[in-house]
């Protein structure tokens, strides 16, 4: 029992919904609904304040036993609690319920430079972010030479971080993160951001703390990474935890279970319009290995498959994909059609749209599919299903995340100087 | 919520090492050794705030001071020479600029103090660290503005050739008392600003309303002596007699009462914002 350095007995944490566009209490709202009360002496009536406040448990019941050494992936889709359950382990928010034991010092490596202050100097953001992260000053002055030698800013020490371009900004906030050495580190997602030669660093400067020793917790979308750099995973749903195994037998399970949503969620959908004669039941998104998933890799093989209800004449099925700025990017639609087209002998009412290469930049895309007959809308889908992309290559070429420089790639060549 | 078994092992280092048990509704009686823990976190954010005041403006100290010397030019004028309110034998600069000095502390540190907890809101959803570090980091930076001020006040008071006696010792007392209510003052509206965005709305009235409502343009002897006693639940009453007191020579004796009350309202304040800011505090990471 004695390396267990983090456990967690069935932990919950309740956060009250509000319903309504601003997000924030005023005191305006507040002192004009406890007027009307006064003046018209009854309670607030259905559909006010009262009446749209809704519990939601972000987590509920987990239990969990974490070892001296263990390096703990956490997955699940977004809303499952993993992040919830990251801010009770690191003390931001406080249970609603349950208890949790940690034994020595939890850090999170944040989101790169949370904390860095645009008109202060690289030496001087170096401490403020170190005393954010938790490490005592006379260990950052031990370690200011490492870091500053990691960030590869040295020349830049003296400027404000305001005038440095955005590569030299995160390596010098990684270079302080880097040198945390909790017992605990916590790692949120950080590995997202970057370019690729960032990322590996980050992921060889996790691999080296596990061989420390430490423990790690890991939360993270990419899935290969998890099983790539954890022992053990768990896997969160609906606040709760289903699954506590190896890394490769909980990302096995997370792969079911998206499945398996992505089989049931249509029809409950709510978002939806047209006239709902036939309507979409299905959308499911085949990657290179041949199973559904959210995750493709950016160049690989798709397939996407709509399933109707039932089946019409003159069915048609389109779809749109958006990118995370809402934008859309391009679209399909199978009432357009081209020689290379086939039909489904099998009779299922459904439509399968194939590339041999996805041109879509990496990055997180979502898609909104519709169903109609001649000219009328039989049902339209917003957020059918989330897309996301990863790095990967295309045309022979390397397609990397460019955020900003659009999310299409187009197959080409070049011609260098020689 | 937080309780700290002082046993435990060791870590691989070899540093003993504590278990902490996290859990909801417990009394929290190891916040006031977490605020010494992170005491290094308290001095690097109060150290950036100063820096960054002083980069910021171009023009840096010299703006605290042109402030400063406007509006005491503004309020001489006004009730020195327009309303001829009696000054009781100082000048009338260093009567109001002796008040100045608590209620430019006070307008300052109140403001920076409300609004603290929204401004370093990305730290407090991200990290955990007793919440009370940053309205009293952010009243470090007041207090660099109040010792700038001082130094005005050292200069005027050698302008009109009026060295203070024995009293000025016991200014350190005043101030302490400014500290206190401000930071009572700050408590409440800094953890209600995070509830309620609209309540710096209110800070700023108060501030606005504070300077005419408080005796900063006058001495506080031109209330009726009826009123005093009233017009001492005024917290900022007492401060500011008291920093008359203690800096002019020749001022009249203290009023003691009114003093004992406004020490009394500011203690109250002072020890209700903290309630309040520790039954909040717990929220503030999921609200903002």
């Amino acid at each position: 029992m004695s390396d267990v350095v983090l456990s967690a007995e069935d932990l919950g944490k309740q956060y009250f919904l509000r319903h309504r566009a601003g997000g924030y209490d005023t005191l305006r709202e507040k002192l004009g609904e406890g007027l009307r009360r006064l003046t018209s002496g009854v309670r607030a009536a259905p559909g006010g304040d009262a009446a749209t406040l809704e519990e939601f448990w972000a987590l509920r019941h987990v239990s969990l036993q974490v070892k001296q050494g263990d390096v703990l992936g956490v997955i699940g889709r977004n809303g499952a609690g993993k992040s919830t359950l990251l801010k009770l382990i690191s003390r931001i928010t406080e249970p609603t319920e349950g208890r949790l034991r940690i034994r020595g010092r939890a850090a999170s490596l944040l989101e790169v430079g949370t904390g860095f202050h645009p008109e202060l100097t690289g030496r001087e953001n170096i401490y403020l972010n170190g005393a954010i992260l938790g490490m005592p000053k006379s260990e950052i002055r031990a370690k200011f030479d490492q870091i500053v030698a990691f960030s590869e800013v040295a020349r830049f020490l003296d400027t404000p971080v305001k005038r440095y371009s955005s590569g030299m900004y995160v390596r010098l906030a990684f270079a302080v993160a880097a040198h945390l050495e909790p017992d605990i580190l916590i790692v949120d997602e950080v590995l997202a951001v970057g370019d690729a030669a960032f990322q590996k660093k980050c992921l060889d400067r996790m691999a080296e703390v596990a061989r420390l020793g430490r423990t790690i917790l890991f939360v993270s979308h990419n899935l290969g990474l998890v099983r790539s750099l954890c022992r053990r995973g768990v896997l969160l749903e609906n606040g709760g935890l289903v699954c506590d195994g190896t890394a490769e037998e909980t990302v096995a399970r997370y792969l079911e279970s998206l499945e398996e949503a992505a089989a049931t969620d249509l029809l409950e959908h709510t978002q939806r319009r047209g006239s709902g004669r036939v309507r979409l039941a299905r959308l499911e998104i085949i990657g290179v290995d041949g199973f559904a998933t959210q995750q493709l890799q950016a160049g690989g093989p798709v397939r996407f498959v709509l399933h109707a209800t039932e089946r019409l004449p003159a069915l048609s099925c389109s779809f749109t994909i958006y990118d995370s700025f809402g934008q859309a990017v391009t679209s399909f639609d199978s009432a357009l059609h081209s020689a290379a087209d086939s039909t489904d002998e099998s009779g299922a009412p459904r439509f399968v749209c194939e590339l041999d290469e996805l041109f879509l930049a990496p990055g997180r895309y979502r898609i909104n599919a519709a169903l109609s007959c001649d000219d009328e809308m039989l049902d339209h889908i917003e957020g059918a299903a989330v897309l996301e992309i990863r790095q990967g290559i295309a045309g022979a070429r390397p397609v990397v995340a460019a955020p900003g420089y659009g999310s299409v790639f187009m197959p080409h060549r070049w011609t260098r100087p020689c | 919520m937080i309780r700290t078994a002082a046993a435990a092992t060791t870590t691989m280092k070899g540093t003993p090492q504590r278990e902490r048990i996290i859990e909801a509704g417990h009394h929290d009686s190891e916040y006031l050794p977490d605020l010494w823990r992170y005491r290094e976190l308290f001095y690097f954010l109060a150290w950036r705030d100063i820096l960054v005041r002083y980069k910021q403006t171009a023009i840096g100290v010299a703006w605290a001071l042109i402030k400063a010397l406007v509006t005491l030019l503004v309020l001489t004028v006004i009730f020195g020479k327009v309303a001829q309110l009696p000054s009781g034998g100082v000048p009338y600069p260093l009567l109001v600029f002796a008040a100045m000095l608590p209620w430019q502390f006070f307008a300052g540190a109140l403001s920076d103090c409300s609004n603290s907890l929204v401004a370093n809101g990305e730290l407090i959803a991200k990290i955990y660290f007793p919440r009370l570090i940053v309205p009293g980091s952010a009243m470090i930076v007041s207090l660099v503005d109040f010792a700038i001020s001082c130094g005005v006040l050292a200069l005027l008071l050698a302008w009109y050739g009026f060295a203070p006696d024995w009293r000025i010792l016991t200014l350190p007392l005043f101030t302490l008392l400014a500290a206190a209510l401000t930071f009572g003052a700050g408590l409440w509206f800094a953890a209600l600003t995070v509830q309620y965005r609209d309540f710096r709305f209110v800070v700023g009235f108060i501030v606005q309303l504070g300077l005419y409502i408080s005796p900063v343009g006058f001495s506080s002897s031109v209330i009726p002596q009826e009123w005093r006693l009233l017009y001492s639940l005024n917290p900022l009453v007492g401060v500011m007699d008291g920093f008359r007191w203690a800096v002019l020579r020749g001022m009249p004796d203290l009023y003691l009462p009114g003093l004992a009350l406004s020490t009394a309202v500011t203690l109250t304040l002072l020890a209700s914002g903290f309630w309040y800011f520790r039954r909040t505090e717990r929220r503030f990471a999921d609200v903002i």
